[in-house]
């Protein structure tokens, strides 16, 4: 199978501290990998350099086989889904306007919006009688679930979800797990998630991607973190988190 | 340094009357005739001033497309608007269609409008035409004058009669008490208290020379505001203080003249300059004047426009057989009022328009920080660090704008400027990253971006900074009235020249009035504009 994102000594420095090291990293089609690390360690970053909200110093991205560039990053942008903590909902919309934005302004139709709204309303649980509500009316889970639905809206080949439980109370959090599993699932979905907590990794994660200081210390399952601990930080790291973890 | 700025309370008193004929007549009579009848000036206004912003040639054959009838000019004091109606009732009586621009401003912007061929007549004093116009430092001699100025092709008419020097008054009773009758005399009284003009205290033919020349013991001289000047003089605040000779405040004050027995004072005998190549009958007709005014009967005329406001009223006086031209009907308190309050909103409404125009882009562009944004941000907040008096008097001698409405209007502009480009662009700062991350991510182009994005999320900034805008406005344009440019200003101006508030009043308490239903009306549009989401 070929990979449908691939990283090729992607770099990134700040002054002269590296927020990433040069990595390489490949996704495959219909995998979730998951970004674990402390915080600082540079996901986010990672992430961000995928979707070009930051320009690599160093180093390619190719999307399905095609290198990412200035020039078609907006295009790609829209086979790219991304999520963050907050949700990045824009607050002068409602939730409908929200998800149909980008759609809009691409000129699809009204029937085709509708249609691919009440699918998403159905996959992510989310009342149609809410669509009409503002960012600020809605509760923290729905407007994940509507920052979701947004990113899912044109049927993104790859997902980006940076955090986004992160600043959810347990029990919401637990049932929107649940839920996004479930989803990933249902659509084949290929998706980076990074989160800081190992449970919830390896709840999602096919293959768990360790990260350390600009550098991804070691990619593997949550087994090979376990029981082959590339260096000595993998394990404190898995260890610190076993109580919680329940492995 | 110019003979305007003598007679300063009769300038503002003569801008009451103005509201109507000066400042509609000043800018671009055709534009604001039309507009002024029209409830939709403000939608109909626009095409014109954006025109006149673009093109100031366009504005030029405007301006000058009044050659075919004979255009009086005048300055900006009662003596001078009197002159003019005068003029033009003479012209007319003799079968001269001819029309009045009162009130242009001073000496030298009046003198440029006669040698550009805007005006064709306008009345003058020989002693500013010595010293402002011909920048001669010792007196000539009229033929000296009238030799000086064929070079510009312009003529002069012999003295209309009376001689409007500076002088020094006293009351009537205090002096009579002391004995005094000319300025000699003073010198038998060093303790007298000597309020004068600021301008006075510092002309070449002013204080200090006439202190040398006489010579003059009083060491208690202080500068004071002439119209002010004027109700310390009554309440014996001070004793003797400056004027000029045919200033109707001489009479209805009961003040004396004292007699310049040393003859210190230059002449500035009253005339009329023209252009050469003015129709002949009209310039017989000016001449027909020469000779026919003199000193008690011209404070007489200054008094009757100054008491009535009505300044065709008061050159109708000197027409005094078979006066048949229609009487014009004093405009009532309300009518006044509607006129100022117009006028008013055309300045801040215009101008805040202007601002708004090209406030948000200047500061979506300083919103991205950078030197080019510091610079704007700079140039903004120097602006506002002006007075606007000062932004005024320097934007007046610039070739585009002079005396008018274009001048206030761009004044008020560049007032406006700065809260709408810091809102706009601190507003935009404001805007989380997250949410301007998504907006990335989501591969929306740069300039939905800002307008279906940013702009929106700014919207209760931006509407914050146009209401600044909108409330500094409707109070510097009280200001406007200054260079003739109209508005609430007027009875301001006039009423703190005349020391009468209740004339202060009439312009202060619906200038108040203004500010507050702006404001009042701002809130309402912020619930139209900011969308309901930022509202929650």
């Amino acid at each position: 199978m070929s990979a449908l994102l691939r990283l090729i000594d992607v770099s990134k420095r700040y002054a002269n501290t590296y927020a990433l090291h040069p990595t390489n990293l490949s996704i495959e089609r219909g995998k979730t990998i998951v970004l674990i690390g402390p915080s600082g360690c540079g996901k986010s970053t990672l992430l961000r350099l995928i979707i070009r909200l930051i320009e690599p110093d160093c180093g390619s991205i190719q999307f399905n086989g095609e290198l990412i560039t200035v020039e078609n990053i907006n295009t790609l942008r829209r086979r790219i889904g991304y999520v963050i903590q907050e949700g990045g909902l824009f607050p002068h919309l409602t939730a409908r306007a929200n998800v149909v934005l980008m759609a809009r302004h691409l000129g699809k139709s009204q029937d085709e919006m509708h249609n691919r709204l009440l699918q998403l309303c159905e996959l992510t649980r989310f009342s149609e009688n809410l669509l009409p509500r503002y960012p600020g009316e809605l509760s923290g889970g729905q407007r994940q679930r509507v920052s979701l639905m947004r990113a899912l809206m044109l049927s993104p080949e790859l997902l980006l979800l940076d955090e986004p439980l992160g600043a959810l109370d347990p029990l919401v959090r637990a049932s929107l797990q649940t839920d996004l599993k479930e989803i990933f699932a249902r659509l084949g979905q290929t998706v980076i998630f990074v989160t800081h907590d190992l449970a919830e990794a390896i709840y999602f994660g096919n293959e768990i991607a360790l990260m350390n200081e600009g550098r991804i210390v070691q990619k593997g399952t949550i087994t090979d973190l376990r029981e082959k601990p590339a260096d000595p930080f993998v394990r404190e790291f898995i260890n610190a988190q076993r109580g919680i973890a329940s492995v | 340094m110019n003979r305007i700025r003598k007679a300063g309370c009769n300038e503002s008193e003569a801008m009451a009357r103005l509201s109507k004929q000066e400042t509609i007549k000043s800018g671009n009579r055709g534009i604001m005739e039309r507009h002024s009848r029209s409830p939709l000036f403000l939608v109909s206004w626009l095409p014109d001033f954006l025109l006149i912003f673009s093109c100031v040639p366009v504005f030029l054959i405007y301006s000058s497309a009044a050659a075919e009838n004979v255009v009086i000019g005048s300055k900006k004091f009662t003596e001078s608007y009197v002159l003019g109606e005068i003029a033009k009732r003479s012209l007319n009586d003799t079968g001269i269609s001819a029309e009045h621009r009162q009130g242009m401003g001073g000496t030298i912007i009046v003198w440029e409008a006669l040698r550009g061929g805007k005006i064709n007549a306008y009345p003058e004093y020989t002693g500013t035409i010595a010293t402002e116009i011909l920048k001669s430092d010792q007196p000539l001699s009229l033929d000296q004058i009238r030799n000086s100025l064929a070079k510009f092709d312009v003529g002069m008419t012999n003295p209309l009669g009376f001689n409007n020097t500076y002088a020094l008054v006293m009351r009537r009773s205090e002096a009579q008490r002391l004995g005094i009758r000319s300025i000699s005399d003073l010198r038998k009284y060093p303790e007298l208290k000597f309020g004068l003009t600021h301008e006075f205290l510092e002309r070449q033919d002013g204080w200090r020379p006439l202190r040398e020349r006489y010579p003059l013991p009083q060491h208690n001289v202080i500068g004071i505001d002439h119209a002010l000047g004027y109700s310390a003089l009554a309440n014996g605040s001070i004793a003797v203080k400056d004027a000029y000779s045919t200033d109707a405040k001489i009479e209805q004050n009961d003040l004396v003249v004292l007699e310049d027995d040393l003859h210190f004072f230059p002449k500035y005998e009253a005339v009329f300059l023209f252009r050469s190549s003015m129709r002949a009958d009209a310039i017989a007709a000016l001449r027909h004047l020469e000779g026919t005014l003199d000193e008690t009967r011209m404070i007489r005329l200054n008094a009757e426009a100054e008491r009535t406001k009505n300044y065709t009223r008061a050159a109708d006086l000197y027409f005094e057989h078979g006066s048949k031209s229609a009487a014009t009907v004093g405009e009532s308190f309300r009518q006044k009022l509607a006129l100022w309050t117009l006028r008013h909103l055309q300045l801040a409404g215009f101008s805040l328009l202007f601002s708004i125009i090209f406030g948000i882009p200047l500061g979506i562009i300083a919103s991205r920080g950078g030197a080019f944004g510091q610079v704007i941000l700079g140039f903004a907040g120097v602006v506002q660090t002006i007075p606007s008096l000062a932004l005024l008097a320097l934007l007046v001698p610039l070739p585009f704008f002079g005396i008018s409405v274009r001048t206030a209007i761009a004044a008020l502009f560049l007032y406006g400027l700065l809260p709408i480009v810091r809102n706009t662009a601190t507003g935009l700062q404001d805007i989380p990253r997250a949410l301007r991350d998504s907006a990335v991510a989501l591969g929306l182009s740069p300039i939905t971006r800002l307008w279906e994005i940013y702009l929106p999320m700014a919207s209760r900034s931006i509407l914050s900074g146009i209401k600044t805008s909108a409330v500094i406005n409707i109070g510097t344009a009280t200001l406007a009235a200054l260079i003739g440019a109209g508005g609430l200003g007027e009875p301001i101006i006039s009423g703190l020249n005349l020391n009468d508030h209740v004339t202060i009043l009439e312009g202060a308490i619906p200038a108040a009035v203004l500010a507050l239903l702006v404001q009042w009306s701002f809130d309402l549009l912020d619930r139209v504009l900011i969308p309901k989401g930022l509202r929650l």
